[in-house]
């Protein structure tokens, strides 16, 4: 009898105690408590996962480095095999640019056939100024025809082979074009020199003509259709004594970036040397 | 076999002076690889196709070049007398004669373009053509002539191998 009532005191102090502990705990009397029973387990956790954490990394790392590594080749041969991708398509942008161009001269020019040819390389000598083009006999071209892009005129076909012909530009030292000059319509003759600018000649001391006039193509002389624009007049030299004029000109065709050009197939040009009379001839 | 090679070798050297090299001028001048690999192989001891390699390169150049065919011929006949003279003359330095080749080579080969297209009927200035283009063509030439004389200096060896005495 009196072990029972002993035990049931126990059990009504201990249920006693866990009510008083749980309302203490509610009432947040016991916070105090337990962050100081608390703070040497939560260090020895943090202390035990950091080093569980940097074992885990350290095990399992050389894979990710591997797998890493083998990603950044496979990215970097990506990355190089778009900028080659866009190389090419700026290549073919630029040739579809040119060739536009080119179609839009074929088409405001209706009244000539034109074939169009890649310029593959310059005269090895320093003192002409050729270019070899990629097309020849083959295609129809002959000796004589003019050549041009969307911009004006380059020269005309000087040697021709079976699959190349060698263009002599305007620029060459031993190019010389009858031209006329607008909006004066005065006639001139445009040469070629050594450091390969143009310069025109023979212009009459009377004619009004000064800077930023346009010279194309006269027609005289059976050399070149009329009407093909070669550049503009950037300076007018003129002195009492002299008979002519001359001036400088800017060519429209910037010949050191030429690519493709159009050859004019139809024109064929007049040979006038037996029309020219020779001393002793009737 | 020595002749034969020159023609691969020489047309190789015309299409890459043709686009590329004339690509890059210094004022108006341009170097010549074909005319220094002529004047390096005449220059070389035991080789006895200068001439052949001469006539190549000359034929080669005229076809493809607007100057006269006799006048390309010419420069690469007197660039093979001139290196061949100074080979018998500097034969100690090689490289040195390899430049003074070059130089005196590159203004006879001008004088003899500028003679050509006088004659053709189209006159040049002398003073602008020595300005603009000899002057820079012989500095670009001087230039290449070091690595043109060594590669032809292999060349030579591997065509023509020295006799070892037993």
């Amino acid at each position: 009898m009196k072990l029972t009532t002993s035990r049931t005191l126990q059990t009504i102090v201990l249920a006693m105690m866990v009510i008083g502990l749980i309302a203490l705990a509610l009432g947040g009397y016991l916070a105090p408590v337990s962050r100081y029973l608390l703070s040497p387990v939560i260090a020895g956790q943090t202390w035990l996962s950091v080093r569980f954490t940097a074992i885990q990394n350290f095990l399992s790392s050389p894979q990710d480095i591997t797998s890493l590594r083998q990603r950044n080749t496979s990215l970097e041969n990506e990355v190089s095999r778009l900028q080659t991708e866009i190389i090419s398509l700026k290549q073919q942008i630029d040739q579809t640019r040119i060739l536009s161009a080119l179609v839009g001269f074929a088409r405001t020019n209706p009244e000539y056939r034109y074939e169009s040819a890649s310029v593959i390389g310059r005269d090895p000598s320093p003192f002409v100024q050729y270019v070899i083009i990629n097309r020849g006999s083959d295609i129809g071209l002959r000796r004589g025809m003019p050549v041009v892009t969307e911009q004006g005129l380059v020269g005309r076909i000087a040697a021709v082979t079976a699959g190349a012909a060698r263009v002599q530009l305007i620029t060459d030292p031993g190019s010389s074009i009858n031209v006329r000059i607008d909006p004066a319509r005065t006639q001139a003759v445009l040469q070629g020199d050594i450091t390969a600018n143009v310069s025109l000649s023979m212009i009459p001391q009377s004619a009004a003509v000064q800077t930023g006039d346009l010279v194309m193509t006269s027609g005289l002389g059976g050399n070149y259709p009329p009407d093909i624009l070669i550049g503009q007049i950037t300076g007018v030299r003129s002195q009492d004594i002299d008979l002519f004029k001359s001036a400088s000109v800017q060519p429209v065709v910037d010949f050191s970036q030429i690519d493709i050009v159009l050859v004019i197939t139809n024109f064929q040009p007049v040979d006038t040397k037996p029309l020219i009379p020779t001393p002793g001839t009737p | 076999m020595a002749t034969f090679i020159a023609i691969p070798i020489l047309g190789i050297l015309l299409i890459l002076q043709s686009a590329v090299v004339s690509r890059f001028p210094l004022l108006r001048g341009t170097a010549e690889p074909v005319l220094l690999v002529v004047i390096a192989w005449a220059l070389q001891k035991r080789v006895q196709t200068a001439w052949q390699w001469g006539i190549i390169g000359g034929l080669f150049v005229g076809i493809a070049s607007a100057l006269p065919i006799w006048a390309t011929l010419l420069i690469y006949a007197m660039a093979v007398v001139v290196a061949l003279a100074i080979r018998q003359r500097v034969w100690q330095a090689p490289i040195l004669a390899m430049f003074i080749a070059t130089f005196i080579v590159t203004i006879f080969a001008n004088g003899i373009a500028i003679l050509s297209l006088r004659l053709s009927g189209i006159a040049l200035p002398l003073l602008q053509s020595l300005n603009l283009i000899t002057l820079p063509s012989v500095i670009l030439n001087v230039i290449l002539a070091i690595p043109a004389f060594y590669l032809i200096a292999d060349l030579a060896k591997w065509l023509y191998p020295e006799e070892l005495e037993v």
